[in-house]
């Protein structure tokens, strides 16, 4: 290589095997050839189980490669790993914070780690407490910092001694689009103004957006890499902003056109559908008009992966549901009247009151700790509310009796079922937990088998699944028993943008036929899925209603917002704002 | 009822398959029982078949010569060493020469014979208190037969001799017959203990007791559910101790079976609530785990295993009321040694059901109400 100069890391033909048993070995990564350049921001993207951390891995020095060659910084991976280490700095998916050592006391523990001398720290310490905002909260305990301000202490920990290069695995994962835009704001001012090297994994298509050079992985291949507009472009001519001609919501659009084989992907966006045709003409779909649209990164990664792989978004997710008479939508199936949470002094959900009506897809959304598990475990009867009334099918679920628990489904934030029992053992639990026996038991798991694709892995323990076939089976187990009302916290967090489309594509079969839907989330473009959403902060309700109603509110203001991401970051910054104000005053 | 009936049937079921499931977890549940049985039942032994010991023989008279032959003869017995005055006695222990040092005053015979009564002094090595009780025990076992005798050839209703030591006397010589049924009560509790507090911390830790909460399963059905499996394998545990002690051990079993499983159903049921409660307070396993060393080292001491109660200062008597190993091993040893029935235990019996009707809705009650 003549260019070393310019580039930090060449990869060549890497392969890199994992025995998953005696027998059987899975090949993370099968002849990856890539580069990273000097001074650059390059993001890695693809699908779970791409080899995105495998191949970050390698790159850090922890693992050898099976086959091929890899030079980081001038330096052969293979036989001089310690001097890389020595040079690069690396934040996994789960940074190891010590949760009972304060931020301070963290910082100081990896400085101590690294080397770090007092004098360079003096120097360190105060540009890293600015470049997080971390400073007011030196003496918290980590454990005690909110998701987004984790991932910040942890990049600050990444970051007490200078690397040449620094390699981020999904750093935004369960993190808010505030926190989110924060970290980003961070990572590009390290990249423009000190003109490090970074490499970042991420499955948020906008983040790839903004580096300056993209490498798209599909188990252990490189499907495509360059400048994001190179691909992109790829979608040119096939990207399209569909209207219903019919009185549908964009959801049911979306689900339409989705189902269908000559559409690629389709995702609501603004009210309408962004869609990503296979031909460059949209006259074989009824009901719908169609205008060209600039295409998107993600719309040029899915037709990628349709046309290289044959991977379909969503492809068979709509699930099948016994005919039931039409649902009264009117029903109101939750309410709230006044709720309010308090823990000690601090008030984690503040008078809050709001309805949801039968066959609803109601979203709560809101930047980290803004109470929104709080709201849930309130309504699924976990936690008590310091006062006000919830009521769910009709029932307060905290003292009700324990039938009226029939009428929901829960899915929590973190998988939360039996890890050391089969997948099979579990859905015998939980349905005869629901009270399900017999034939209707199993009549009831092979529906779920059957349409959360889980019948290849039955006898599998579960804790051993990967993380989107553990979601699939915590969303199946909770429909076992056809509740009502279903309750999904961040259920598509860390789930990559197929696995999104197949989740959304499912609620959206249960919602047709009158299941009510209560979902946190972090993807603010998953709001557009949402017949309403609530935006909550500091325990605080700031907007409720239909997105296009939400995204009006906040662009009430001097500026105009299209995205519901935009529409969101408006409405808590002017809430914040107020609220700083007032203290001021 | 029946819908109850199901859920718990249900619960149980899965909670049988997670213990059992794993050949590794399987082992454990056996193999240390063994083990610490086997243990015990060697190691933890206070027989002696060899008590080497020192004598000072300060009287050299007729009735000393007979007094030792005593001890000589006794098979257990070893002299080790003659010593020729007090000062020297200090050596001998300090040394480790002699666990032992019998003392006989220079007035021995001449007490004796004027019916006044003499006193042999046993000195044992208190740096082994366990040992040297036992050795000086022997001693007085040696001088009770001496005081037998004398009274049967000089027909004289005082006995001529006393000991100074204060220890009791272990009537078959044989601390195994004490030890091994004690142990299918406090063996069975370490891993049942264990086993319950961490079976609604791990749920908790890692998210799957909120999953629980949200079924219909009411919280006394969790109790239940969760309850039931570890007091069967409780008694699976005490069944192979028991068979060890049977078979192996081979000591004789007086009682009835039905009278010890439903001893041991009760014991079971008190040390499932206390770990249910431990669990249900705990956040996380590394709590649970620590509450339950914490509470299982005094459990083990205050139970009577290793040292009688009675032996125990006042205050330290009254904590062990609360403790149901203390009951549960007293009980076994009564059905087991002595066949006691039901009617003799019930003294012992009803404490545990207090504490399990203590324990068990505390558990339940935390399940909902746990201060986050």
């Amino acid at each position: 290589m003549t260019v070393t100069g310019g580039v930090a890391i060449v990869g060549s033909g890497l392969v890199k095997r994992f025995a998953r048993d005696k027998k059987e070995s899975i090949t993370a990564l099968d002849g990856v050839s890539f580069e990273a350049r000097h001074g650059e921001l390059t993001a890695l993207v693809g699908p779970d189980g791409a080899g995105k951390t495998t191949l970050l891995r390698l790159v850090a020095g922890l693992m050898r490669t099976d086959e091929g060659t890899l030079r980081v910084l001038d330096l052969d991976a293979a036989t001089q790993p310690q001097e890389i280490q020595n040079r690069i700095s690396y934040m996994p998916q789960r940074f190891g914070l010590y949760e009972d050592l304060s931020v301070q006391e963290n910082l100081d523990l990896y400085a101590d780690l690294h080397g770090v001398s007092v004098e360079q720290r003096q120097e360190r310490y105060p540009r890293l407490m600015e470049m997080t905002a971390l400073a007011p909260f030196r003496e918290r305990l980590a454990g005690k910092l909110s998701g987004g301000m984790k991932q910040k202490l942890g990049l600050a920990c990444t970051l007490v001694r200078s690397p040449d290069l620094l390699l981020l695995d999904e750093p935004t994962v369960g993190v808010d689009p505030l926190s989110r835009r924060e970290l980003w704001e961070i990572v590009s001012s390290l990249v423009e103004n000190e003109g490090l090297s970074v490499v970042v994994s991420t499955s948020y298509m906008d983040e790839a957006e903004r580096c300056a050079h993209v490498v798209v992985l599909h188990e252990g291949k490189v499907l495509a890499d360059g400048v994001p507009s190179s691909i992109s472009s790829r979608a040119r001519g096939h990207s399209f902003i569909a209207t219903s001609t019919q009185n549908e919501s964009a959801r049911a659009l979306q689900a339409r056109l989705i189902d269908r084989e000559d559409v690629i992907d389709a995702v609501p966006q603004g009210g309408r559908v962004r869609a990503v045709l296979r031909a460059e003409s949209a006259q074989s779909i009824p009901e719908a008009t169609f205008e060209p649209a600039e295409p998107t990164l993600e719309d040029g990664l899915m037709l990628l992966l349709r046309q290289q792989t044959n991977a379909k978004p969503a492809a068979g997710a709509a699930i099948e549901l016994a005919d039931k008479p039409a649902p009264d939508r009117e029903q109101v199936v939750i309410e709230t009247h006044d709720v309010v949470r308090k823990f000690g002094d601090f008030t984690a959900v503040n008078r809050t009151s709001f309805e949801v009506r039968r066959g609803e897809v109601f979203g709560l959304l809101g930047p980290n700790g803004a109470g929104k598990t709080t709201t849930f475990r309130m309504l699924c009867g976990l936690l008590p509310a310091t006062s006000g009334t919830l009521l769910v099918a009709g029932a307060d679920l905290r003292t009700a009796r324990a039938e009226a628990r029939q009428n929901i489904g829960y899915v929590a934030q973190k998988f939360s079922l039996y890890g050391d029992i089969t997948v099979r053992e579990n859905l015998d639990f939980f349905a005869g937990a629901y009270g399900l026996r017999g034939a209707r038991a199993n009549e009831r798991i092979d529906w779920a088998m059957d349409n959360f694709e889980l019948s290849n892995r039955a006898g599998a323990a579960t804790g051993k699944l990967p993380g989107g076939f553990q979601r699939r089976l915590a969303m199946a187990a909770a429909l076992l028993h056809e509740p009502q009302i279903v309750f999904l916290d961040e259920p598509t967090s860390g789930a990559d943008p197929l696995a999104r489309r197949e989740f959304w594509r499912r609620i959206s079969s249960l919602a047709d036929h009158g299941t009510t839907i209560v979902v946190t989330t972090h993807f603010m473009e998953e709001a557009e899925y949402c017949d309403r959403i609530m935006i909550q902060d500091a325990g605080t309700m700031l907007a409720i209603g239909t997105p296009d109603e939400v995204r009006q509110q906040a662009a009430d203001e001097s500026h105009p917002v299209a995205t519901m991401e935009e529409a969101f970051i408006a409405i808590v910054e002017k809430s914040r704002d107020q609220v700083r104000a007032k203290d001021a005053a | 009822m029946n819908a109850t009936l199901h859920r718990i049937l249900i619960l149980i079921r899965k909670e049988l398959i997670a213990v059992l499931k794993d050949p590794r977890s399987r082992i454990v549940l056996v193999l240390p029982i063994v083990l610490q049985s086997l243990l015990f039942g060697y190691a933890a032994t206070f027989d002696l078949d060899k008590v080497a010991y020192a004598l000072l023989d300060a009287d050299r008279s007729g009735a000393s010569s007979d007094f030792m032959a005593r001890l000589d003869g006794s098979g257990v017995f070893h002299r080790v060493m003659n010593l020729n005055s007090a000062s020297e006695i200090g050596d001998a222990i300090s040394r480790k020469r002699a666990l032992l040092v019998v003392h006989i005053p220079s007035d021995f015979e001449r007490r004796i014979l004027s019916g006044q009564g003499a006193t042999v002094q046993a000195i044992t090595d208190g740096r082994n208190s366990n040992t040297g009780g036992t050795a000086a025990a022997y001693v007085s076992a040696a001088v009770e037969r001496f005081n037998a005798d004398w009274r049967q050839s000089h027909d004289g209703l005082r006995s001529p001799l006393t000991i100074e030591t204060r220890a009791w006397y272990n009537a078959n010589l044989e601390t195994r017959w004490n030890m091994i049924p004690s142990l299918i009560a406090a063996l069975s509790m370490l891993q049942v203990l264990m086993l319950t507090a961490l079976s609604v911390a791990r749920e908790r830790e890692q998210g799957t007791f909120d999953q629980l909460l949200v079924t219909p399963l009411r919280p006394t059905e969790i109790m239940v559910g969760k309850a039931v499996p570890s007091i069967l394998i409780g008694l699976v545990q005490s069944s192979i101790i028991l068979l060890l002690a049977l078979f192996w051990f081979r000591i004789p079993f007086q009682g009835s079976l039905a009278t010890l499983y439903l001893g041991l159903i009760l014991f079971m049921s008190a040390a499932v609530g206390i770990g249910l409660a431990l669990s249900a307070f705990s956040a996380t396993m590394q709590q649970a785990m620590l509450y339950t060393f914490v509470l299982l080292m005094p459990m083990m001491l205050l139970s009577g295993l290793t040292s009688a109660i009675s032996n125990m200062p006042t205050a330290m008597q009254y904590i062990t009321l609360a403790n149901p190993l203390r009951y549960a091993i007293e009980m076994v040893q009564r059905i087991y040694l002595e066949g006691a029935g039901v009617t003799l235990l019930f003294n012992d019996m009803w404490p545990l059901v207090v504490i399990a009707s203590i324990t068990l809705p505390t558990a339940v009650w935390l399940f909902r109400h746990r201060l986050v």
